[in-house]
C-alpha cells in the first residue's frame, strides 16, 4: 500500500504523523504557518494543527533556536525550520554553545528534543546565501546528531525519528532533490524503518565503494551506473554525526576502493574525517588512497557558476577513475 | 544629543530610602511585616556572606575564578523573593541571591567555579535554570518556556511566571532584543529583570545604550519600570507585580533594577582601572543592607540579640562554604564522555573505550610511572 510521495511531501507527511502522535510536537520557523514554508514543507499543518502549534516566529533565527529550547525544557518537542540554509548562522551561538550542550551542562538532567530542518545545498540557481552546505559545522560540535535523507521513504522515516529522538537533531534536506519521487509505505509500523544513525547500501558492486549523502547520492548512483568497467557500491551515509563506520568499513573491506564525494568544501569538510578513519581502519584492505569528490574552498559561487562548482556526474566518475589509476 | 542618556537617574520606584525610612509607593504597596523583613534582611546578611566566602576560596586557590554580587544583594533577594514556587528563573553567573532563594545550596554554586560541574544542579528541581555565560542566551530560554507555559494552559491566577536576569551590558545583545520581541508579539509571561550595575566589566552603562534601559520596553510594547535595586523591599513589590501581571496573562514586563556592582566584575577583574573610588563611596551610602537594618533598628523591630544571632548564622555559613569547597571531589576522567548525548552514540562510546583502555594501561606503573 505505497504511496507516491516526494521528498518534501514525504517530510511533510511525517510531521504530520509526528505532530499527530504526540500532542508536544510544535513546528516553528519563519512562513511555516499559512503559507506552509517556502518550499511547503509544512503545507497544511497550520490549518490541521492550528496556531499554537505551528507557529509562525518573527524573523530571528536566534530567537527561533532559543525559544525553542525554553520550550523544550518546558516538555515540548519543537521542530524548527531555518528557512534557508545560509540563515543558520544568525543562530549559530543558541545551536553551538546552548543547544548541543544543554545535556552535558545540566549533567543529564535536561534534554533538547529539538529537531532543526534546514533546506541545504546547490543547483536551483537561487542567489547568494541560499545554497550552502554548513553540514561540517555541526558535525563539528559535539551534542548535536546531524543526518540527510536521499529519497522519499527516509525523508518520511527519518523525520519521524528524529523527531522521536530526545537528541538535538540537524535534519538537513537536499532541496533540489525535494521533487524527487518514489513509492513509501506509509502504512509500514516506524520500528521496522532503517534507524536515524545507520548507512545504508544503495547499491551493491565489488570493486570500488562510492560514499555519498543528500543530494549527491543521486549523482552517485548515476555514477555507478554509467560506470561499465566496474561494479561499483554506493553508499548513502543518511548519518553524519555519529557516523555508522562499521558498514563503511564492512564495504570498503570488500572492494578495497574509497571514494567520497560531497557538496561541502572539500577542506574540513566531512570527507576528510571520514578518510582519515577508514584509512586507520582499512589500511592494509586500501588498494589505492581514499579520494575526494568535492565542491572548492570557495563561497558559494553566483548560480550561473554552481554547475563547475558543485560535483557533478563528470567529476565523480573523474573521482573513480583516479581511484582505479592505482 | 538626544536630550536622555542612559546614565540619567530618574525617578525610581523606592519603598526604603538609604537611611532606612519605609516611605511606600503608591503604585506598589506592599503589606509585610516585620518578621518577613528580618527575614529578608538574615537572606541579604547570609549571601553576602556566602559571596565574600568564595571571594576568599578564590583567592586561596580553592575557586578557579568568582563573580561576586556584592551590593547587588537587595535586587537578587528582592525579585528572588518574590517567585512562587511553580515559578521559573533563568538566571546568568551572578545571580547567587536568586540561587539562594530557590533553595539551591552553596555548594552547588561553587561547582562551576571551581570546575568539578558546569551545571550542578536539576533545573526543574529548584526552578532555576543552569548559570549561563554566554551573555543573553537565556533571555530566549525564559521567553520559549514562557511560551511553552501559555502552551500549557498555566496562565491566569494560579498560574506560572517566568523571569529571566541579564545585565545592562546584556541589553546590547541581539538575543536579549529578540527576546523582548518574542515575548511581547506572543504575550508571553515572562519578567525581563536586568541588573543594571552599571558596568559591563570595564564598560558604562553609556557605553551601552543611549536611552534608560527601562525605556527600551516602550519600543517592544510592554511596560518597563526601573526600580531603586539597593531597595530590597522595592524590588519585592515591583518584581512580584510584575509576575502577577505575566501570571494572569498580561505579558511581560522590564524591571530594570538600577544598583552598583561593588566588587570588581570577576576575581580576574581590577576595577581601579577603569572606574573612581569616589563613585564606590558614593554607593557605599545606599548599601542594600545598612538600609534595612536601620529600619528595623531605628523602628525598634529588632533587638542585639536578633543581629547577633544573623552574625552567627553567618559564621556558621562561612565556615561550611569552606569546607564543603574544599570536599568538592574532582570529577573521574571517564566523566568527560558522559551525557553528551540521550541516545547512545557510537563514536563517543568508542572513543570511551579507547580512553578508558588507555588509562588502564597506566595501572599498577605507580604514582610517577603515569605523567
Ligand atoms: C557573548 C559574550 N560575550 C562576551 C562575554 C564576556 N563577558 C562576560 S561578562 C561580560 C560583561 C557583562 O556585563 P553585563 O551584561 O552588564 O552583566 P554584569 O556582569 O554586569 O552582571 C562580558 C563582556 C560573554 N560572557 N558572552
Amino acid at each position: 500500500m505505497g504511496t507516491n510521495l516526494t521528498i518534501g511531501k514525504a517530510i511533510n507527511a511525517g510531521l504530520r504523523a509526528s505532530m499527530e502522535h504526540d500532542p508536544k510536537v510544535l513546528v516553528m520557523g519563519e512562513d511555516v504557518g499559512r503559507l506552509g514554508g517556502v518550499f511547503r514543507v509544512t503545507d497544511g499543518l497550520h490549518k490541521d494543527f492550528g496556531a499554537d502549534r505551528v507557529i509562525d516566529t518573527p524573523l530571528a533565527e536566534s530567537g527561533i533556536v532559543g525559544t525553542a529550547i525554553g520550550m523544550a525544557m518546558r516538555g515540548y518537542r519543537p521542530v524548527v525550520e531555518i528557512q534557508f540554509d545560509g540563515f543558520f548562522f544568525p543562530a549559530a551561538n543558541q545551536t553551538f554553545t546552548q543547544l548541543a550542550k544543554m545535556r552535558r551542562r545540566s549533567a543529564g538532567k535536561l534534554s533538547m528534543p529539538i529537531v532543526m530542518r534546514i533546506p541545504y545545498g546547490g543547483g536551483i540557481g537561487a542567489v547568494e546565501h541560499h545554497s550552502e552546505s554548513p553540514e561540517a559545522y555541526f558535525t563539528h560540535t559535539a551534542g548535536l546528531r546531524v543526518v540527510t535523507v536521499a529519497n522519499p521513504e527516509d525523508a518520511y522515516w527519518m523525520i519521524q525519528q528524529a523527531v522521536r529522538s530526545d537528541d538535538p537533531v540537524i535534519f538537513l534536506e537536499p532541496k533540489r532533490r525535494y521533487y524527487e519521487k518514489a513509492e513509501v509505505d506509509t502504512a509500514a509500523p516506524i520500528e521496522e524503518a532503517t534507524p536515524m544513525g545507520a548507512a545504508r547500501v544503495a547499491r551493491h558492486g565489488t570493486d570500488a565503494t562510492l560514499l555519498a549523502y543528500g543530494p549527491m547520492v543521486k549523482t552517485a548512483l548515476q555514477a555507478a551506473e554509467a560506470d561499465t568497467d566496474h561494479s561499483i557500491e554506493v553508499v548513502d551515509l543518511r548519518s553524519l554525526s555519529p557516523v555508522d563506520y562499521p558498514t563503511i568499513v564492512e564495504s570498503v573491506k570488500r572492494t578495497g576502493r574509497l571514494v567520497i564525494a560531497h557538496e561541502a568544501p572539500l577542506s574540513g569538510g566531512p570527507g576528510g574525517e571520514i578518510a582519515a578513519r577508514v584509512t586507520e581502519e582499512c589500511f592494509y584492505h586500501l588498494e589505492s588512497p581514499v579520494i575526494r569528490v568535492a565542491a572548492f574552498d570557495t563561497p558559494y559561487p553566483q548560480s550561473r557558476l554552481e554547475e563547475h562548482y558543485l560535483p557533478d556526474l563528470d567529476r565523480v566518475l573523474d573521482g573513480v577513475d583516479r581511484a582505479f589509476a592505482y | 544629543m538626544s536630550d536622555t542618556t542612559a546614565h540619567e537617574e530618574p525617578e525610581l520606584i523606592q519603598l526604603l530610602t538609604p537611611e532606612g525610612e519605609l516611605t511606600g509607593h503608591p503604585d506598589y504597596p506592599l503589606d509585610i511585616s516585620a518578621e518577613e523583613i528580618r527575614a529578608l534582611y538574615r537572606d541579604l546578611v547570609l549571601v553576602r556572606r556566602v559571596d565574600s566566602e568564595a571571594v576568599s576560596l578564590q583567592r586561596q586557590g580553592e575557586l578557579g575564578l568568582w563573580a561576586s554580587l556584592l551590593g547587588q544583594e537587595a535586587a537578587q533577594i528582592g525579585s528572588g523573593r518574590a517567585l512562587g514556587e511553580r515559578d521559573m528563573a533563568f538566571p546568568s553567573y551572578r545571580e547567587h541571591g536568586v540561587a539562594w532563594c530557590r533553595g539551591i545550596a552553596p555548594k552547588e554554586l561553587l561547582g562551576m567555579f571551581r570546575g568539578v560541574t558546569n551545571g550542578g544542579w536539576d533545573p526543574h528541581e529548584h526552578g532555576f535554570h543552569l548559570y549561563t555565560i554566554v551573555i543573553g542566551s537565556q533571555a530566549l530560554h525564559a521567553t520559549g518556556y514562557a511560551m511553552g507555559v501559555q502552551r500549557d494552559g498555566a496562565v491566569g491566577e494560579d498560574g506560572t511566571a517566568v523571569i529571566s536576569y541579564f545585565g545592562d551590558g546584556a541589553t546590547s545583545q541581539g538575543d536579549t532584543n529578540e527576546a523582548f520581541n518574542f515575548a511581547s508579539v506572543n504575550n508571553a509571561p515572562v519578567v525581563f529583570f536586568c541588573q543594571n550595575n552599571q558596568w559591563a566589566i570595564s564598560e558604562s552603562t553609556e557605553r551601552q545604550s543611549r536611552v534608560p534601559i527601562y525605556k527600551r520596553a516602550a519600543g517592544f510594547g510592554f511596560p518597563g519600570v526601573r526600580v531603586d535595586g539597593n531597595d530590597v523591599l522595592a524590588c519585592l513589590a515591583v518584581t512580584r507585580a510584575a509576575l502577577d501581571n505575566a501570571r494572569e496573562g498580561n505579558g511581560p514586563t522590564l524591571v530594570e533594577a538600577f544598583t552598583y556592582r561593588m566588587g570588581a566584575h570577576t576575581t580576574n577583574d581590577d576595577p581601579s582601572r577603569y572606574r573612581a573610588s569616589a563613585e564606590l563611596d558614593e554607593w557605599k551610602a545606599k548599601d542594600p543592607i545598612l538600609r534595612v537594618r536601620r529600619y528595623l533598628e531605628n523602628n525598634g523591630l529588632a533587638d542585639d540579640a536578633f543581629f547577633a544571632s544573623v552574625e552567627t548564622e553567618s559564621e556558621a555559613i562561612g565556615e561550611q562554604v569552606r569546607s564543603e569547597c574544599r570536599a568538592l571531589p574532582d570529577p573521574e576522567p571517564l566523566d568527560i564522555f558522559h551525557e553528551v548525548y540521550a541516545e547512545p552514540n557510537v563514536q563517543i562510546d568508542r572513543q570511551r573505550s579507547e580512553f578508558a583502555e588507555y588509562l588502564a594501561s597506566f595501572e599498577g606503573a605507580g604514582a610517577e610511572g603515569g605523567r
